[in-house]
């Protein structure tokens, strides 16, 4: 059972990151917003819950643990809690976008804390799997998280990876699906279905889990297992989500993967992101 | 001295590194070599097969490179290039700028190497593509004397590159003791009067054995073998071939499309006073007949006699 005020405070931060990407996509009129919202709570989790470690004053730490947003186009949310953590000022978040800001709409290396270049899908999870590699042989502890988006995984790459994956016994490799069920024109299941996508990853070798990805409490509970349940397998976990969770109006909507809120809607969003003063997982 | 399969002779100096350099990894995407048998034996936790999957490879490479391992990834040249090459662009070439990334994708069956295998493994593209992309050295060998020199560069260079071998057995050009120069990139070697033909790879061969029918027929024409194709020391090529007037590329890959005629020309039309570039390769189609590496050539206009008509022609 996870610590209900820890999982409030986690709720508290979400809600806060939420707000910061709303005020950045706004500022800047582009973003990708559905898809930030959805894997929020995922990546407050892993930097705020005590799962990821890292050290902002010192990025390249050889130790550290390797997170690698391969849906690159949900930088915002990742920048937002970067800035708070201290990798770079928070002031840089009013620049997202803008000329000469590190903070453009996918995530460089430019920026502190990034660990690789996406925006193109289909490659985190194959960086990834070399880094647990290069960690497991050296056999120096780091451990690889790699977020990946359900959309993505129409990418035959990501599969490739799957495959080595397992073969190599990367029980330090973690994959986690923002399983929004959306991509840009269709619902996934419309257009490269994949379900029963939990089976699959299980019979690709993976230990496989699948949890509320708005659930602060079953996110913390799979994250704070040991890496690998299932001995000397790399740990998949689907986590259902809601594309433009916290906004009830952009909530499962598909214009709102890269729509920008007008005035009326970003009045009604930031209000209804301040009453969320309980924010409940659906 | 018999004829030499580069890639061999190039895994065996990667063995011999990987002896007392515990930081190289060697990945293959399913494709071997007798020599990489050995390679595979000695060193078996860090040869890596990953499967018929050459993005993957490029990723797996990346990956590693960006913890600091310095990665030889091996496939079939049409493949690497053109299957995995936004991997490449991304994870090598892109990423490549702000840090390490020390991977050598070795791509072998340059040009029509792969003759009589048909055009999905013919390549004519890759050198023209990976000039494309910016933080990668295009290395374009035309014998075995620059095997362990490649090892040595790629070791001291510590950037992404593309190593683009021959897959048949060739004869040397150079004499054994000769040091390729990674700095110049490029070497003259024979001079000529009017004419400089300017090639890469198996065409250095071709153009070598021009250049020897023609000097019998009185034409003294000089050779420039590049194999830094896509960043030779400039001052000194331009230095070179400003002793000539008329330039022919040679190249197994299609022209006017960026490949080295792209080099040569970029050079000539800088000049106040350009001088002709006569680019030598394949035209805008796939060649579908089928044949060896000769017979292929003649099809596409670059058979031997061919060549020495047309130079004699523009003498």
């Amino acid at each position: 059972m996870v610590d209900a005020d820890k999982i409030e405070m986690l709720e508290d931060k979400a809600r806060a990151i939420r707000l910061t990407v709303l005020n950045m996509i706004a500022e800047a009129g582009k973003g990708h917003i559905g898809g930030a919202y959805s894997c929020t709570d995922i990546i407050v989790a892993l930097y705020y819950g005590g799962i990821l470690r890292f050290a902002p004053d010192n990025p390249s730490w050889g130790l550290r643990d390797r997170f690698i947003l391969s849906k690159g186009h949900s930088g915002s949310a990742l920048f937002a809690v970067l800035a708070d953590l201290g990798y770079f000022d928070t002031s840089e978040l009013a620049l997202y976008c803008k000329n000469g800001s590190i903070l453009g709409g996918h995530p460089d290396r430019n920026v502190p804390g990034i660990e690789a270049d996406t925006g193109s899908l289909g490659h985190g999870l194959g960086i990834g799997a070399g880094m647990a590699l290069a960690a497991k042989l050296n056999n120096t502890g780091q451990r690889v998280f790699v977020l990946v988006g359900d959309g993505e995984c129409a990418e035959g790459a990501v599969w490739e990876a799957m495959v080595f994956a397992a073969r190599h016994k990367l029980a330090n490799l973690t994959l986690i699906i923002d399983r929004n069920r959306q991509c840009v024109l269709d619902f996934t299941e419309d257009c490269a279905p994949l379900d029963p996508f939990s089976d699959k990853l299980a019979a690709f070798g993976w230990d496989t889990r699948e949890i509320n990805g708005h659930s602060f409490e079953e996110i913390l509970a799979v994250l704070e297992e040991p890496v690998a349940i299932v001995e000397d397998r790399p740990r998949a976990i689907v986590a259902n989500t809601v594309k433009g969770k916290g906004v009830s109006f952009m909530e499962g909507i598909l214009k709102w993967h890269h729509a920008v809120p007008n005035q009326d809607e970003l009045f009604a969003a930031r209000t209804e992101l301040a009453q969320q003063t309980n924010y409940q997982a659906s | 001295m018999k004829p030499e399969v580069m890639r061999d002779l190039l895994i065996e100096d990667i063995c011999l590194r990987m002896k007392d350099n515990k930081k190289i990894f060697f990945l293959s995407a399913d494709f071997g070599s007798p020599a990489l048998d050995q390679l595979r034996a000695d060193f078996p936790d860090r040869f890596f097969n990953v499967g018929i999957a050459e993005q993957n490879l490029v990723s797996i490479a990346a990956g590693l490179g960006l913890e600091g391992f310095t990665v030889y990834a091996y496939a079939i040249a049409p493949f690497i290039s053109m299957r995995a090459f936004e991997q490449i662009r991304i994870s090598l070439a892109l990423m490549g700028q702000t840090r390490e990334v020390n991977v050598n994708m070795i791509g072998v069956g340059a040009g029509l190497s792969y003759d009589v295998t048909g055009p999905t493994h013919h390549c004519l593209e890759d050198i023209a593509l990976m000039n494309l992309l910016p933080n990668i050295s295009v290395i374009s060998p035309s014998d075995a004397t620059f095997m362990k020199d490649i090892v040595s560069y790629t070791l001291v260079n510590k950037k992404p590159s593309y190593i683009r071998l021959d897959g048949k057995a060739l004869p040397r050009i150079y004499d054994q003791t000769a040091k390729p120069d990674f700095n110049d990139g490029f070497c003259q070697i024979c001079k000529g009067e009017k004419i400089c033909i300017v090639a890469t790879g198996y065409m250095t061969h071709v153009a070598l054995k021009t250049a020897e029918v023609l000097k019998n027929d009185g034409i003294s024409v000089g050779v420039i073998d590049i194999y830094l194709v896509k960043s030779p020391d400039m001052d000194k090529l331009k230095a070179s071939l400003n002793e000539y007037s008329i330039f022919v590329t040679m190249e197994e890959g299609f022209i006017r499309k960026g490949g080295l005629d792209a080099l040569i020309t970029s050079i000539s039309s800088a000049t106040p006073s350009p001088k002709p570039v006569y680019p030598l390769g394949f035209d805008d189609q796939y060649v579908f007949e089928v044949g060896d590496r000769k017979h292929l050539h003649a099809l596409a206009g670059l058979g031997e006699d061919r060549i020495i008509e047309f130079i004699k022609s523009i003498n």
